[in-house]
């Protein structure tokens, strides 16, 4: 086997230093009737073009680009990714080492998340950003348990405009907890109603995401405001990180707390994840955040260096009285955001933004001269909604026939948006796959 | 002894990302420009974020510099204990960037990502044999958010009986993440001590086990690499009084094939994909942390979940009992890739080859330095054994003193002051991936630090000596904390 | 770490079993962490203090002091209202190393009860009790 580098007289010979005849002695101390009968049913071993083969037929049967045009955003993005990117991303000394427990042999790992953070709080407007979560949906349902904790109050205000899957990952983390969400409808022109504030104390946290759901731009600066007379936290959530190159940031409006998904900043979508949680807060809430944080300092000939810190607030010191139960975080997805962020760099992120929005302005502008509604007019990023007619189930399974992936339906997520389909225009996507799209929904 | 791995290379400075570059450079390629400029209100548009400008030349140069400052399991011996630093297969990770995989978006319909589907649904049937349960979760993105999950599923279980518990038992020797997870479920963890040979005693749990109480959560093998030998008897125990039995899997690298858990009482598990099934660390993820059930619990798992329906696979919603979500969308589906690949090229025998080559290189380790360093527990152990600094004391010299001095020679440290029970633990899980001469130059190079000890005690105070930078100053960095640049 | 016979155990306060101690002075009490809680935890980096206005009953977590490692909760030796915090503390958590009853005090307490003083230790039965522990 490639990978067990053992010969038959490496293995005689350690036997015979660990004093045991074969492999089951070392089992001795397992209670026999704990020990399998038999072998783990499970397919043989494959060769490694076996492999090759089997794999390659599983990845053919997905609906990709350059095949297929996938119209589809809802918190997985497609943007290019460097060559670059991906290539320094592959150097093993970064893939296969471990959290950096040892400062000295790590400063490689160590020094590029403290540039992540950096750069993530720098995207934000933020002082400060951890070294990364899961995802955007668990970096939220952080923050919200990290503002309870801050505040000492029980009950959080999130928006229904928030992706309904962070919502539902919100309400699973809070079953057991006895901590209450309420939740703040929508307005016509598909931004959060502010005004059920007006009614609610006792308030932890306001949470509103921006881009919203349906791709419209949040007053952010509004709802700070509401949320900070309540004396709540304001946390801005967001899917799309990538809009924060041309839109105001979350700190600039009042945000205490900013987290969200960081995929579009080059991660590829791989199904949904691995992902890359963001969150980042004022310095004010330093030590009540969840998660890894790298910090600066010096050794011990004064030379700059990066160490783990603040770990008091872990589980690993602080156990059942951790900020979190988390351990790990998404290290190297957050080292692809910071070499893409490098990559990309402010003048580039700039108009790598402004494209997104113009092209997604485009699409809207074309549908709605073929006759399609644009359902909310608040300004948007790089999605939006479009009400189709009646029966557009129909066309929609033809154009998947197309090739042509025509973005999500609403109606599971909000079943008084029958019709309604989420639609999302990136960088890579051309004018021609645009007005396909806008023949073909036509025709 | 052989010629030591550890010298000095040629290690370059590199300064910081916006220490560098000048407004104008580009280190990325603009996609042209086909639609006309809609500028948005002014209102709502901001500056922009402070990145430094930087080209494709920066950049590179950057993190490969970078990259040469760290240390891999690629570069050498990496025997982290716990942490199960095997080798990732080089084919897992080509499987995983396959266009198909790789760019594929989540809320695709099920008949365009049948691949997607079909992989994840024998992954999960894989990993319900190799723990002996009935059904899997993929969802949990790494091992403490399994363990959320696995609380979460015994939370739910009490609740449908319309009883609730408030508490938990975590035995003394168990991961920071066991506490932290049942407190963030609202129970009280309730701490069970380890009895002489650093198990748990079925006496001991028999005490603390009552009706008030959900469940148990028991790291099997545990962290001082020991057989938990009366996991079946508590099991017993804990089900008698209506609880459920969790088991941490951080350690099923030692009994592949050799325990199913299912079989032994265990009700819900996790594993970790990038410990026991070879998935690359990643400098400290992303992981995935898969929990497997027995079927009372199946009602409770995450939704969405993978079916089979006549031949096709399909993302199934419908189950009103279920805890919900834990990750917006399946979990880290790159990484389950890559254990799947895993899996499919060791097949049944190489798995529990595996784990036995685990056994037998810790075992060996434990024999051939328990000389040298005092054992903790001197009896058989698993994939990993735990000695401490208990001889070195009095020469003033600490299990972190040695730990930085084996970078000099070029090995990572293995686990050091963990688990708890153990003063100044170090804990050495060597895997099945290391060849008897690594292992043999391992050896020999504590047992030289050892010997320094004795005769030069400030060689070890000052050490390390060839990493990128000398000991760092941990308690500036907390007292006045710089976080960003 | 010091050695017992090293510790500096003044006689002019009182020592609870979690090594706080306590100073009448006038009316009021000074609180703070004795020398050998400070030795133990070595360098300390953060100390998280209540707000005045504060009330703890006598053995309730006031406070929490964190080295780089370790996190060490305090408990109140005589129950009572915060009446002054040490804000020097924020800045120079290092204080309680350097000067663990003088500048680096945590708090001041106006006692509910100032009987409760009778249940804490002298230092020479502190003494006592930590060549026990040994």
């Amino acid at each position: 086997m490639l990978y067990l580098p053992h010969t038959s007289e490496d293995i005689a010979s350690m036997l015979q230093v660990v004093g045991v005849d074969d492999l089951d002695g070392l089992f001795s101390i397992v209670p026999e009737d704990c020990r399998c009968k038999g072998d783990l049913n499970l397919p043989e071993q494959l060769s490694e073009w076996e492999l090759n083969d089997h794999m390659e037929a599983l990845s053919h049967s997905m609906a990709v680009s350059p095949e297929y045009r996938v119209f589809a955003g809802a918190g997985s993005y497609e943007h290019f990714i460097p060559a670059s990117v991906s290539y320094l991303l592959g150097r093993s000394e970064f893939v296969t080492s471990y959290t950096p427990y040892q400062p000295e042999m790590s400063q490689g790992t160590l020094q590029a998340i403290y540039e992540y953070q950096t750069l993530a709080a720098r995207l934000l407007g933020m002082e400060i950003a951890t070294a990364s979560h899961y995802d955007g949906a668990t970096a939220l349902a952080e923050s919200l348990l990290m503002a309870i904790r801050v505040t000492r109050r029980k009950k959080v205000a999130t928006s229904s405009l928030i992706h309904p899957l962070y919502r539902q990952v919100v309400k699973t983390y809070f079953e057991p907890t006895g901590y209450e969400v309420v939740e703040l409808g929508y307005l016509k022109n598909g931004v959060t109603d502010l005004a059920e504030l007006d009614d609610m104390d006792d308030l932890a946290a306001v949470a509103v995401q921006s881009p919203n759901f349906f791709g419209c731009i949040e007053n952010l600066q509004a709802v700070g405001e509401k949320a900070h007379d309540k004396e709540a936290l304001f946390i801005a959530s967001f899917t799309e990180a990538l809009a924060y190159g041309l839109l105001k940031n979350p700190g600039s409006q009042g945000g205490d707390i900013a987290c969200g998904e960081g995929q579009s900043l080059g991660i590829p979508r791989s199904f949904g994840g691995p992902a890359l949680g963001m969150l980042a807060s004022t310095k004010k809430f330093m030590r009540s955040l969840p998660g890894r944080l790298v910090g600066q300092t010096k050794d011990l000939d004064g030379k700059r260096g990066f160490v783990l810190t603040l770990a008091t607030r872990e589980q690993h010191i602080r156990r059942e009285k951790a900020t979190s139960n988390i351990c790990t975080n998404n290290s190297l997805c957050a080292l692809a955001a910071a070499m893409y962020m490098a990559s990309v760099g402010g003048t580039g992120i700039r108009e790598l933004a402004r494209l997104n929005h113009d092209k997604a302005e485009y699409l809207k502008k074309e549908l709605k001269k073929a006759g399609f509604t644009i359902t909310f007019d608040s300004p948007t990023f790089n999605e939006f909604v479009v009400e189709f007619p009646d029966g557009f189930e129909a066309t929609y399974e033809r154009l998947l026939e197309k090739k042509i992936v025509p973005g999500i339906s609403l109606a599971p997520y909000y079943p008084e948006l029958a019709n309604h389909y989420l639609l999302c225009v990136t960088e890579t996507m051309s004018r021609d796959d645009m007005d396909a799209l806008v023949r073909e929904v036509k025709s | 002894m052989k010629e030591s791995v550890g010298t000095t290379g040629l290690i370059l400075n590199e300064s910081l990302l916006w220490e560098k570059g000048k407004k104008g450079r580009c280190g990325f390629s603009l996609p042209r420009r086909d639609v006309e400029s809609c500028p948005l209100d002014q209102e709502l548009t901001g500056k922009g974020p402070d990145f430094p400008d930087l080209s494709e030349v920066d950049v590179v140069r950057h993190y490969t510099r970078l990259s040469q400052w760290n240390f891999g399991v690629d570069t050498g011996m990496y025997p982290l204990g716990s942490c199960t630093m095997k080798y990732s297969p080089k084919t897992n990770g080509r499987q995983a960037s396959l266009p198909g995989f790789a760019t594929a978006h989540p809320l695709l319909p099920a008949s365009l990502s049948q691949g997607a589907l079909k992989m994840m649904f024998e992954l999960e049937q894989y990993l319900a044999e190799i723990t002996g349960m009935d059904a899997t979760t993929l969802q949990p993105a790494a091992g403490a958010h399994g363990e959320l999950t696995g609380i979460l599923l015994i939370y739910a279980f009490h609740k449908k009986k319309g009883a609730q518990r408030s508490k938990i038992i975590v035995p003394d020797t168990a991961h920071g993440t066991n506490p932290a997870s049942v407190a963030l479920c609202g129970y009280r963890p309730v701490l069970v001590r380890s009895n002489k040979q650093g198990i748990l005693s079925v006496e001991a749990v028999a005490e603390v086990m009552d009706e008030d109480t959900a469940g148990i959560m028991v790291t099997n093998p545990n962290t001082l690499g020991l057989f938990e030998e009366n996991s079946q008897k508590i099991a017993e125990i804990v089900h008698a009084k209506g609880g459920l039995v969790y088991c941490d899997g951080a350690n099923m690298n030692a009994v592949m094939g050799i325990v199913q858990m299912g079989k032994i009482g265990v009700d819900v598990m996790h594993l970790n994909l990038h410990k026991t099934f070879s998935t690359p660390h990643g400098g400290g993820g992303p992981g995935s942390g898969p929990v497997c059930v027995k079927s009372e619990l199946e009602p409770f798992l995450p939704v969405p979940r993978v079916i089979e329906e006549n031949g096709r696979y399909v993302l199934a919603e419908d189950y009103p009992e279920s805890v919900g979500k834990v990750a917006a969308f399946h979990g880290s589906f790159g990484v389950m890739i890559k254990a799947y690949s895993y899996i499919r090229t060791m097949g049944p025998k190489n798995l529990k080859k595996a784990s036995q080559l685990a056994v037998l290189n810790a075992n060996y380790i434990k024999e051939r330095l328990k000389g040298t360093l005092h054992l903790a527990y001197d009896r058989p152990c698993m994939h990993e054994c735990v000695f401490s600094d208990e001889h070195q004391k009095a020469g003033k010299v600490t299990t972190l003193d040695m730990a930085k001095r084996l970078m000099d020679y070029g090995f990572h440290p293995p686990t050091v002051y963990f688990p708890l029970v153990v003063d100044g633990a170090i804990m050495v899980e060597p895997t099945e991936t290391e060849s008897k001469e690594e292992i043999d130059q391992f050896i020999e190079a504590f047992k030289a630090i050892v010997n320094e000890a004795r005769q030069d005690p400030d060689r070890l105070h000052d050490a390390p000596k060839r990493c990128k930078v000398k000991r760092l100053d941990e308690v500036a960095a907390a007292r006045k904390p710089c976080l960003a640049g | 770490m010091k050695e017992i016979s090293e510790l500096n155990l003044p006689d002019d306060i009182r020592y609870a079993e979690d090594h706080e101690w306590a100073r009448l002075e006038g009316d009021k009490l000074r609180v703070g962490l004795d020398d050998y809680a400070q030795d133990q935890l070595g360098d300390i980096v953060f100390v998280e203090l209540p707000q005045v206005g504060d009330t703890f009953k006598q053995g309730q977590e006031f406070a929490t002091v964190e080295s780089v490692k370790a996190v060490c909760e305090c408990y109140l030796p005589v129950g009572g209202q915060i009446i002054a915090v040490n804000t020097a503390l924020e800045e120079s958590p290092e204080l309680v190393n350097k000067s663990p009853y003088g500048d680096g005090w945590f708090v001041e307490v106006n006692p509910s009860d100032l009987s409760e003083m009778d249940a804490l230790m002298t230092n020479e039965a502190c003494l006592e009790k930590l060549k026990g522990a040994e």
